[in-house]
């Protein structure tokens, strides 16, 4: 299966502890910024009423999303419980030259 | 401890039972629920709910229930609970024994005094068939009279609209919205309302409801009268305390229970919309919310207590409202508050901040297009239930990011 990489923005345009929204070709995608520097991706939606998750608060490695709260671990995309159960897709992403990159397959 | 039984199978119940499994629960669960549908969320009925009709966004699907080992009785209503026996007694004949009880029996609208009884005419809003009632009833052109200002009345307004009804919105009080919601963000309720060509009336007094076969008919004490197809009454909610009271436990506006959710009978508990609790962060006053997620939060809360912990309740309390592109949110309780703070977000979105006479954070209200106040207003939550005293010119500037508040 070939990887895609994708330039998403600059690795500062998304603060520690924080996420955007990325929209590529129909599809949309949270990115985000973990509280150690480190970054990763996953599928933008919510898995429980398809709501944007970059408009949700990143606490530690845990995604809540902004209208029922349903909160996802964005580091491997596990649901952590009601109302969401079903795990969110992640995606690999890299940092290089100061650009975040994920792959979309 | 073998049997856990739930009666009332809604969000707050099926949380319960599910939260059981979760923390390791081997007993026996039955969740007991007098509506022919496995546990539904109701916030969508007076929403795309109602425009999609069937069928009711589902808890869990059955399969969840199965492998979760929770019996669920449907259409089953509970008559009484014999408390010396510990059994509760069932509409049809059947006794089952319980260890723990559960009481998480929900609100059902509260009626208008005198309101006729046309179930096809003059209807309320609360379960999925009452959704499907109110549908069916609404197309193009008809004419659509709702009586009630608050959130269930213009959810419904809005829907109506999208449907293609014509809407009046009739409100006894002097706005819309006057339970814990400011004026500011219930004038915009309105004017955005009254784009769509929803007429709010406000400070009106209903002398009669009137329906027939044909049609249904609004009078105003003043003399006045608006015809309607159908009549929907939406003036609040009262909680489901019957059978606590027919066995003789606490109720106070509300199922009363202790900051456990236990009520007066040891292995009795009631959550979500029917019990009355006491709110830590706001000095132990006891409140009774109507919201979702406070069903979902004491379900899971309350799983643990009935398994013989002792958790505290400690939310902060929450609700949103959804009306066309716009989304309201509120985290805590306004009242009490001495001074207010805006916060301007951007696309007319907007926070207020309410703050006691000490200057701590009670409340924040916000309305915006799509989820632009969520993350602040959660972060809001998070400040509240800190008992933090935010500076206010932080609060009010945007570029002071919450979170470093919170981290302050």
């Amino acid at each position: 299966m070939s990887s895609n990489w994708v330039e998403v923005c600059a690795a500062d345009d998304i603060d520690e502890e924080d996420v955007i929204r990325f929209d590529h070709e129909g599809r949309t995608f949270a990115v985000y910024r973990s509280p150690d520097d480190e970054y990763f991706a996953t599928d933008g939606l919510c898995t429980h009423e398809h709501i944007h998750l970059a408009d949700g608060l990143v606490m530690d490695d845990i995604i809540e999303c902004p209208k029922h709260n349903g909160r996802f671990n964005y580091k491997t995309g596990q649901a952590k419980g009601a109302p969401v159960c079903v795990n969110l897709k992640t995606y690999p992403i890299k940092v290089e030259a100061g650009s975040v990159f994920i792959a979309i397959s | 401890m073998s049997h856990i039984v739930i009666v009332g199978a809604g969000e707050c119940g099926a949380r319960a039972a599910f939260a059981l499994r979760e923390k390791g629960f081997e007993g026996e669960i039955s969740l007991i629920g007098a509506e022919p549908h496995l546990p539904y969320e109701r916030p969508p009925l007076s929403k795309d709910g109602l425009a999609g009709a069937e069928p009711p966004k589902y808890v869990a699907g059955p399969d969840r229930y199965e492998e979760a080992r929770i019996a669920v009785l449907t259409s089953v209503t509970v008559e009484a609970i014999d408390r010396r026996r510990k059994a509760v007694r069932l509409a049809d004949g059947r006794s089952i024994d319980y260890d723990r009880l559960l009481l998480a029996t929900g609100a059902r609208p509260r009626p208008l005094p005198d309101a006729p009884e046309n179930a096809e005419r003059v209807r309320m809003l609360r379960t999925h068939a009452d959704a499907l009632g109110i549908r069916s009833a609404l197309a193009p052109g008809r004419k659509l009279a709702i009586v009630g200002g608050g959130f269930v009345g213009l959810e419904l307004a809005a829907t109506a609209r999208k449907l293609g009804a014509e809407v009046v919105l009739i409100e006894g009080l002097p706005r819309v919205l006057s339970r814990g919601v400011p004026e500011d963000i219930a004038t915009i309720v309105t004017e955005r309302h009254r784009q769509e060509g929803v007429e709010i009336i406000c400070g009106a007094r209903i002398a009669a409801l009137e329906a027939d076969d044909i049609g249904a008919r609004v009078h105003f004490a003043d003399g006045a009268s608006r015809l309607a197809d159908l009549i929907v009454v939406g003036i609040g909610a009262v909680p489901n305390t019957q059978l606590a009271e027919a066995a003789g436990i606490l109720v106070e506006n509300g199922i009363a229970v202790d900051e456990t959710l236990r009520t007066s009978d040891p292995d009795i508990y009631a959550a979500g919309d029917c019990c009355s609790f006491p709110l830590s962060h706001y000095r132990g006053r006891r409140v009774r919310l109507e919201a979702w997620r406070n069903a979902q939060d004491q379900g899971t809360l309350v799983a643990a207590n009935l398994m013989g912990a002792a958790e505290l309740v400690a939310s902060v309390p929450w609700f949103w409202s959804d009306q066309y592109e716009l989304t309201l949110q509120i985290a805590g309780l306004a009242d009490g508050a001495a001074t207010t703070v805006r916060r301007d977000l951007g696309d007319g979105a907007f926070i207020l901040f309410h703050l006691d006479g000490e200057g701590r954070l009670v409340a924040a209200s916000g309305i915006g297009p799509g989820n632009a106040v969520a993350r602040d207003i959660r972060l809001a939550e998070m400040l509240i239930a800190a008992g933090s005293r935010p500076d206010p010119t932080a609060l009010s500037s945007p570029e002071t990011k919450l979170k470093k508040l919170l981290a302050a």
